[in-house]
């Protein structure tokens, strides 16, 4: 047991005295969550957009007003009629045009009908959707407003409640992902290049020359990094709670039950890893390509599981991320508990306990 | 006489390939053996056979009286190992790398405290004590290392092309660290290919493919095959048929 506290020591010296591996560990968390938090949105603020008004009436002055007050959008041109739209668009000065047609109010009045034009630069397809989605909303809102006026006698008034997201943030998309892509890359990208280290060193087959049984180099390998998951963790939770607002409704204890699950799966892949490469590079190279791209791509992270392919939401059920991902949301914005997340913590688990023999199995008792 | 190493055509193969064919030898107890042989001899799978990193094909081994087959636990506990390859901690001081390979024999920390001041002391490193393996130039290294390899006492020690890249000056300094040993009882089990440290060991094997051509002393070997020095020996042994054709 003292042998295997010294040897516990010992990785600990490792990682504090490697500079590449403590910004790994304690930059990297933070560096991504307030790159994730305030650079990727996918909620739309102050786009630059003109308007391009024919009729300039009461009604579309309103309605400019309108749009230009949501906050969504910065009016920063009015064209002139006539004026080339295409060309406010090629020297990217705007990324939506919308165009009132002539006689605007007039005809809405009398005809019960008027038309105004929405075009958006799709070279950004999401965003674009987004604008359109915006505005239009907005144009919809003040025809209501218009008919309630009129007092007209058939209306049906959707009533639309986000739940557990009411303002639609994408960080509280994001701090479940980051969560699950740090824990992946401290654990298996870590642990798989630290045991691949010793190997291309030479200290491996010291090692496995000593008493130590390789059962206990593997787990002594692994402690520190479990416990610098945790560490990790807790402060991802702290910035996403007080500096993003993530509310965190769940149980903290369930919570970091199924990050162990989570993280134990992750040090079984590691090891495999690392059983496979004799350098750090090819554990690195392993890793990146066969751990992170699944959790950023197949997890749900980023792109919704439910819209991809058939064949790629097949090869996501055998990602854990992607599970440890729905639970991870469950607990934080849902506030649920196992009775909701028995399935999920059940096959993360099982996942656990399969990686978990296959790594041992594969790693030699006796170096070839 | 009891032996430290008993080996009797002792075999392991890869699939269709013999790497080691039937060797037999046994090393006596505070004896200097040195394992001598070409690249692909077959030197480096004995080796790990008997330290208990490789089962053995078929044969019967004996180190330190325990079975290679079923009872590598305790050949572990008995032996020490220094390999081709740089065994320290490159990131760990003289210090921490003496405190952590006396930790995973289980040896207490007052026995460690006082082995490293000890040793410390012996290869002169007080001022490099606190200082990181790398920094120290490659001879230091091997001769810690050696220490290292020998700090829990083990009855045997089995050093694998220990002197790779080093000046004869440092060669030999490290060759009085194994005369030592030798004389506090441990046998040593050398693998190298600088021909002329094979003459410091009271006796030397000689494997060519596979198998064991010669053993004797340095002294009988060079009157067996009428060489002027070991280096002659081995070229004979190493290369006979081209000699004879």
């Amino acid at each position: 047991m003292k042998s295997f506290r010294g040897f516990i020591i010992k990785e600990f010296y490792h990682i504090f005295r490697d500079k590449r591996t403590m910004l790994i560990l304690f930059g990297m968390p933070v560096i991504q969550l307030i790159l994730f938090g305030f650079a990727i949105r996918n909620e739309v603020n102050d786009a630059r957009i003109a308007i391009l008004d024919q009729s300039n009436d009461y009604m579309t002055q309103e309605l400019t007003q309108k749009i230009v007050s949501s906050g969504y959008f910065i009016l920063v041109e009015q064209l002139k009629p006539g004026g080339d739209i295409e060309s406010v668009f090629k020297q990217n000065r705007v990324k939506e045009v919308i165009v009132f047609e002539p006689h605007f109010a007039q005809r809405l009045l009398r005809e019960n009908k008027a038309a105004v034009q929405i075009i958006a630069d799709a070279t950004e397809p999401n965003m674009a959707n987004l604008l359109i989605n915006y505005t239009s909303s907005i144009i919809r809102d003040y025809q209501a407003g218009l008919r309630g006026q009129a007092g007209s006698p058939v209306q049906i008034n959707p009533e639309v409640k986000m739940l557990y997201n009411p303002e639609l943030k994408s960080v509280y998309l994001f701090v479940p992902g980051l969560i699950a892509l740090l824990l992946m890359l401290v654990s298996a990208l870590m642990t798989s290049i630290t045991i691949a280290r010793e190997k291309e060193l030479g200290t491996m087959e010291i090692l496995l020359v000593s008493p130590l049984k390789p059962a206990q180099i593997i787990i002594g390998k692994v402690i520190p990094y479990l416990f610098l998951s945790f560490v990790n963790t807790s402060t991802i939770l702290l910035l996403a709670r007080y500096v993003f607002g993530v509310p965190f409704h769940g149980s903290y204890g369930f919570f970091f039950f199924e990050a162990f699950l989570f993280v134990v799966t992750a040090l079984s892949l590691g090891i495999m890893i690392s059983t496979i490469a004799d350098s750090q590079q090819t554990a690195m190279m392993f890793s990146l390509a066969g751990l992170m791209l699944p959790v950023i791509i197949l997890s749900g992270f980023i792109f919704p599981v439910s819209s991809m392919p058939v064949v790629l939401q097949i090869i996501s059920h055998i990602v854990p991320a992607k599970w440890f991902l729905i639970i991870v949301k469950g607990i934080m914005l849902k506030g649920a508990g196992i009775e909701y997340l028995w399935k999920e913590t059940l096959i993360l688990g099982g996942m656990m306990l399969f990686l978990i023999s296959v790594s041992v199995k594969k790693f030699k008792i006796r170096l070839q | 006489m009891s032996y430290a190493i008993q080996a009797e055509n002792l075999t392991k193969r890869f699939g269709d390939f013999i790497a080691v064919n039937a060797i037999t030898f046994d090393v006596k107890q505070g004896e200097i053996f040195g394992f001598l042989g070409a690249n692909g001899a077959g030197k480096t799978t004995a080796i790990r056979m008997l330290i208990g990193l490789l089962s053995p094909t078929s044969g019967k081994a004996h180190v330190a009286g325990y079975d290679v087959f079923t009872q590598t636990e305790n050949i572990k506990r008995s032996i020490g190992y220094m390999s081709q390859k740089f065994s320290l901690y490159e990131d760990l001081t003289v210090r921490e790398n003496i405190r952590f390979y006396g930790g995973i024999y289980g040896l207490s920390d007052e026995h460690i405290k006082t082995k490293t001041d000890f040793l410390i002391r012996k290869l002169q490193l007080e001022d490099a004590a606190d200082m990181m393996i790398s920094s120290l130039p490659l001879g230091w290294k091997q001769k810690l290392s050696f220490s290292v390899a020998i700090l829990h006492e083990p009855k045997i020690v089995f050093l694998d092309e220990p002197t790779g890249g080093v000046d004869p000056i440092t060669r030999r300094q490290f060759w009085n660290l194994i005369y030592e040993a030798a004389a506090d009882g441990v046998t040593i089990f050398v693998t190298t290919h600088y021909m002329d440290e094979s003459e410091y060991c009271d006796r030397v094997s000689i494997m060519v493919d596979g198998r064991i051509e010669a053993l004797d002393t340095p002294r009988g070997l060079k009157q067996t095959y009428a060489a002027d020095s070991m280096n002659d020996v081995f070229v004979k042994l190493a290369r006979p048929q081209k000699k004879e054709n």
